[in-house]
């Protein structure tokens, strides 16, 4: 490897078997990398954890939007109403909790929905990103199809060429290979 | 199906021969073999992703741009009557003084109705872990898509002048006049827009990890750069499936709600009037029960056709024709309970005008409407007793179309009986539809079928990963929480490859 003049950024293997990976996940967890990856064409039960990744904060975000979405339908029922437009209707009282329902309803899924999507996509997965540095790599690839493919990142302290390969090897990958920068 | 704990049924579909072809779960032995597997003919996570991702690579066929051709043009047949209403005003439909709502709402309320099955499908079952649904969910939350929007092209124009729809929001205006929120026709605004917004982002966000799998195999250009602007980047990442299943899950429990929340809410447009007829109850359960019930009947009606011309016997099994007919034959008998509820209390309650519509709904002018309704809702079903007739494909078709015609006719008796006879019999009114309003309808049912194919041709119509995470084997085998004996050695054996 050390005639190759191009930087190393990552060393992929493949698995094949819900098994074998989550056991090799649990392995490169242990040996200590914290960064690298595991590309999977379904999310395969217990592989975060077996990866170290700790829970997702997403729900603080959603039940913060339902929270702004509720107070939202409470404020403009109850500004509009009672307060901006008093209208009324059929002796009816200008608010009530009661006929404000459906729209708290609403307006709370409605926001908690939003924001749970666009913060998941957009900050926590950091997508739209139509750029990946192994986007060539043909196991990577196959990780939408069948393949399992495991990337250890150069970026790892730990991570050495040789080191990362004979980890990956260890742990019963296939075709162990490195990718280089592109230009 | 992501799902956290779904090993169960996998584990019962792990045969020792089994799944060995492709690598997974050597040495797993099988656990009640008696249930019937999801997938047939044991095809390894490639040949998913081949049979799959190949039905929207395959090339147009004449067929298929014969079916978009006759569907396009019923759609445009819908949009002439529309513009000519526009141009017109409504009053070229055969609405009159006592019949204020006809076929515009009649259709708005079917619509909207055969949406909820999706979101059923999509939501409710994957919170109750049915795998089953996997094989189709993904078409069955396109159709509720593509209802909700002709449920829209119905309550946007019956307004008469539709052009000043944006009133229904509540906005700062030069009038300063605010929109009433005491009123459940403006809460139906908002559950109605709701609802549209979740499926959509519902729907989308499933389907990006499989536009990621038709984005690393698409050849052509145009498809390439389709494929990967729509799937964000998507790559599979352990680190981002962990928020992309949390995000799931927490959409499936909003949506879950929010369907019934629709569905009542578009029944108090009639409940909260003080209109014998439609000031019960009852409505509120009645109509979210003749939502699914219409809904199952619409995805069976479609999903049919579709396993037959695509060939997806092996995905759409006849587990899944019971199981959904399963669900018409229970919903079909609440909505029965419903009817005869109704009946009950008009009686019980000695009111001589509750009396008198609902005796007139079954003996009056439009009697043959609510016997149609009795007889495709309430009796037609119960065929469905029978475990061979529900594994029948042909008859389970039939019955699918008869369940349909029935619950458009059950809004359509809803509205007009109630309305077409006034407490004063001078307000006594019979009213029937023109041509612009059938044109209108039938155009409905073109545009349906024009984004249906548009679907099925260029979209995984089931999906891909949620059905290869169900496969036999396709999830790690210590995740078998029911342990028996074969369990460690289970995990010992598949464990050191």
């Amino acid at each position: 490897m050390e005639t190759v003049e191009k930087k190393v950024i990552a060393v992929l293997g493949d698995f094949k078997n819900a098994d074998a990976i989550t056991s090799a996940a649990k392995s490169i967890h242990e040996s200590g990398y914290t960064k690298f990856d595991i590309y999977t064409p379904y999310p395969i039960h217990g592989l975060d954890k077996a990866m170290g990744i700790k829970k997702t904060i997403l729900p603080r975000f959603s039940l913060a939007a339902g929270l702004t979405g509720l107070a939202s339908a409470f404020a403009l029922q109850y500004w509009t109403g009672a307060i901006e437009y008093k209208l009324n209707i059929g002796g009816k009282p200008l608010f009530a909790p009661q006929f404000g329902l459906p729209v708290f309803f609403e307006l709370t899924v409605l926001f908690t929905a939003i924001t749970t999507i666009f913060v998941m996509f957009g900050y926590l997965c950091k997508l739209p990103n139509w750029h990946s540095p192994y986007q060539h790599d043909d196991g990577f690839q196959a990780a939408t199809d069948d393949n399992f493919c495991v990337v250890l990142e150069a970026e790892d302290p730990r991570f050495t060429v040789e080191s990362a390969k004979g980890l990956l090897a260890k742990l019963g990958a296939a075709n162990v290979r490195i990718v280089e920068e592109q230009d | 199906m992501k799902a956290e704990e779904q090993l169960a049924e996998v584990g019962a579909n792990v045969h020792t021969n089994g799944a060995s072809k492709n690598g997974y779960a050597n040495g797993v032995m099988s656990v009640r073999p008696e249930r019937e597997p999801l997938v047939l003919g044991n095809p390894t996570i490639h040949d998913v992703t081949e049979k799959i991702a190949g039905i929207a690579e395959g090339k147009l066929t004449p067929k298929f741009m014969a079916a978009l051709l006759a569907s396009a043009l019923l759609a445009a047949a819908g949009v002439g009557a529309l513009i000519y209403t526009f141009a017109v005003g409504i009053g070229v439909w055969g609405l009159n003084n006592t019949i204020g709502w006809g076929w515009d709402i009649t259709n708005f309320v079917f619509w909207v109705g055969i949406g909820h099955a999706g979101t059923l499908i999509s939501a409710v079952l994957f919170l109750f872990r049915q795998k089953w649904r996997t094989a189709i969910n993904r078409s069955a939350e396109a159709m509720t898509i593509f209802a909700v929007i002709n449920a829209a092209i119905f309550v946007l124009t019956h307004t008469g002048r539709p052009w000043y729809d944006y009133w229904l929001l509540p906005y700062p205006n030069q009038m300063h006049m605010w929109v009433n929120f005491r009123s459940p026709l403006e809460w139906d605004v908002f559950a109605v827009s709701t609802y549209f917004t979740v499926s959509l982002m519902f729907w989308y966000s499933g389907l990006v990890p499989d536009l990621a799998t038709l984005r690393n195999r698409a050849k052509g250009k145009i498809a390439k750069a389709a494929y990967t602007i729509f799937s964000l980047g998507w790559t599979g990442s352990t680190r981002n499936w962990q928020h992309y299943e949390f995000a799931y899950m927490l959409l499936a429990g909003l949506s879950t709600p929010l369907v019934l929340s629709v569905h009542s809410i578009v029944s108090f447009d009639f409940a909260v009037s003080i209109l014998p007829g439609w000031h019960t109850t009852i409505f509120p359960p009645y109509f979210v029960a003749g939502a699914i019930f219409s809904g199952f009947a619409m995805v069976l009606t479609l999903m049919l056709v579709a396993r037959e011309i695509l060939d997806l016997q092996d995905y759409i099994t006849l587990k899944h024709i019971d199981n959904m007919n399963k669900i018409i034959l229970a919903t079909g008998m609440m909505v029965g309970y419903a009817y005869a509820m109704e009946m009950f209390i008009a009686w019980y309650s000695v009111n001589p005008y509750e009396r008198f519509v609902f005796l007139n709904r079954a003996t009056g002018d439009y009697a043959w409407s609510y016997w149609a309704m009795v007889t495709c809702n309430v009796i037609s079903p119960q065929f469905f007793w029978s475990g061979k007739l529900r594994r029948n494909v042909l008859f389970t078709f039939i019955l699918s179309i008869f369940v349909n015609i029935g619950m458009w006719f059950e809004r359509f008796t809803i509205i007009s009986t109630s309305l077409h006879h006034g407490y004063l019999p001078s307000s006594w009114h019979y009213y029937s539809p023109t041509w612009v309003e059938i044109t209108i309808f039938l155009g409905t049912f073109g545009l349906f079928l024009v984004l249906f194919l548009l679907f099925c041709k260029y979209l995984p119509i089931i999906a891909i990963s949620e059905i290869k995470g169900i496969m036999p084997g396709s999830q790690p085998s210590h995740h078998h929480h029911d342990d028996d004996d074969h369990h460690h050695e289970a995990v010992s054996a598949a464990g050191h490859h």
